[in-house]
């Protein structure tokens, strides 16, 4: 497996790796979640490395979770969020990564609201960058951490992967960078993944794309074919959906929440269905409160597993930094 | 750059074995004197944890030689390391994470760290930063088949199974029947020059 680094120097998105690439970062995360299960969780791997966490878009648990991914690997922080700085005075994405990049830091992580912002940001910055959600492309770390959500709840190893499961994925799949990333990730683990959301939050092409199925009734979806192994109900971003496109609250959760009823319907055809959500929720709408406090709902599995599948990809690509090979380990 | 075919055999199958056997001994041997010592050890705690992944195999032997010796066998450990090495970022040690599973308290327990081969001593300072971070032993001790010399760091074993004579461009490898080999064996090989980057 490629002596334990990665084919890529940044992670821009799922698409561009390699199945060893994500098997190896799923791997390097289980023994981050040993780490993260001791009582002192931090290991000196990144002592004296600078990561810096650019947060041009709001996001609190993935920057919180990127934070303390970094420090539990013992490096350095520099966090900047957009609001308060000098983005709302006027300055240009490049601008402020020339001024991050005068401070030296090895790895950069990036949130923006502009598909392809970290892209341009590894042209411009010497040191490696990890996508942390850009506009409506990619989240990848958020596939990562869903896969491996998934591989440990089914018992499997990464390299075993998911094989025989079938995941579906439901909500704004046009707009959503986390349905992206998964339809890219699931099926390069082995799963078969169907989508599932309003005509208006459809891709066109996506079938073709992707390789997935694609449904317009969610009831469909669900009970048609082979059990659902998994479901995958996105959140309803209504600062970015307009509301013509979605309907209201009420309808969109008769149609394509996962309702208590629906639920008891996938549980009767997989006992051991497993929800799950990226979170922030919107309780009542995509998905029902007591649904997802219930024993299917890894919800919080999935915020615990980012920080160890954030901490594997801090690690692997600080390691790309280095001149691999000087020596072969004695 | 070129590679020389140059191949010692040290140690064969039964050496391995003598050695390995007289090891257990040697240790049962110092617990016994620090029970009696001012530590007061729980020999009953006695753990030991191998340096993965050269220790590994190597613990689990101490171990089941130690539990022929003492009528319980001790709790076995393995130890990942990478994280605590200070050259992996610099592209000296082998990144892959292969985990440490350590699944009992090492907390006030006498510990037997088992390495295969001791050389510049590195690996051990980052052996022992990587199980003090797991708890605080009541003491630890350092059990290696093979020490080539050539240190770096201010580190010395306790229980030695062989002392040898080597030089840089020398690699010594310890081959396992668990890990695959036909018998045990340690042989010494000239490495090739290492490249210049």
């Amino acid at each position: 497996m490629s002596g334990g680094r990665l084919s890529v120097p940044h992670l821009l998105g799922i698409e561009g790796l390699t199945r060893d690439d994500a098997l190896l970062i799923l791997d390097t995360a289980r023994s981050f979640r040993e780490v993260n299960s001791r009582q002192l969780k931090k290991v000196p791997a990144l002592r004296g490395r600078l990561v810096a966490l650019l947060f041009f878009e709001n996001s609190t648990r993935t920057r919180l979770s990127f934070e303390l991914a970094a420090k539990r690997l013992s490096a350095d922080t520099l966090s900047f969020s957009a609001s308060g700085s000098s983005v709302s005075k006027g300055e240009t994405l490049l601008d402020t990564a020339r001024n991050i990049e005068a401070m030296g830091p090895d790895l950069v992580v990036v949130r923006h609201e502009a598909s392809g912002a970290p892209w341009m940001l590894s042209r411009v910055m010497g040191g490696a960058i990890a996508n942390a959600g850009d506009g409506q492309h990619e989240h990848p770390t958020q596939a990562l951490l869903d896969a491996f959500t998934l591989l440990q709840r089914f018992g499997r190893t990464p390299s075993q992967g998911l094989e025989g499961k079938t995941v579906c994925i439901v909500g704004d799949i046009s707009r959503s960078r986390v349905a992206r990333s998964n339809m890219l990730l699931l099926p390069l683990l082995g799963a078969k993944v169907r989508v599932v959301g309003p005509p208006t939050m459809l891709p066109a092409g996506v079938r073709e794309v992707y390789g997935v199925d694609v449904f317009d009734h969610v009831d469909d979806a669900f009970f048609s074919g082979d059990a659902v192994d998994a479901v995958m109900m996105l959140r309803i971003q209504k600062e970015r959906a307009a509301r013509a496109v979605m309907g209201s609250d009420h309808d969109y959760a008769a149609a394509y929440g996962l309702h208590r009823e629906r639920f008891e319907q996938l549980r009767a055809r997989r006992d051991d269905v497993v929800v799950m959500h990226p979170g922030p929720i919107n309780r009542g709408v995509e998905i029902d409160a007591a649904v997802a406090d219930s024993d299917a709902s890894v919800i919080l599995d999935q915020t615990e597993n980012g920080v160890a599948v954030r901490m594997a990809v801090l690690y692997l690509l600080a390691l790309g930094l280095a001149r691999p090979g000087l020596a072969e380990g004695e | 750059m070129t590679a020389s075919a140059a191949r010692r055999v040290i140690m064969d199958h039964d050496d391995v074995r003598r050695a390995l056997a007289r090891l257990a001994h040697d240790i049962d041997d110092r617990l016994r004197a620090m029970q009696r010592g001012p530590l007061a050890l729980d020999p009953d705690a006695l753990a030991v944890v191998g340096v993965r992944t050269g220790g590994a195999f190597l613990a689990q032997r101490l171990a089941a030689g130690l539990g022929d010796l003492r009528g319980t066998t001790p709790a076995v450990g393995l130890l990942d390391i990478t994280l605590y090495r200070d050259d992996v970022l610099s592209g000296g040690a082998m990144p892959l994470l292969k985990g440490t599973e350590i699944p009992f308290d090492i907390e006030g327990r006498p510990i037997v760290l088992v390495d295969d081969v001791l050389f510049t001593g590195r690996t051990v300072r980052a052996a022992l930063e990587a199980l003090l971070d797991l708890g605080r032993p009541s003491c630890v001790l350092l059990a290696v088949l093979v020490d080539r010399g050539l240190r770096e760091l201010p580190i010395a074993p306790d229980f030695v199974g062989r002392v040898l004579e080597t030089s840089r461009d020398e690699r010594v490898r310890v081959h396992l029947v668990e890990a695959g080999a036909t018998a045990d064996s340690v042989e010494v090989t000239v490495a090739r020059e290492r490249r210049q980057r």
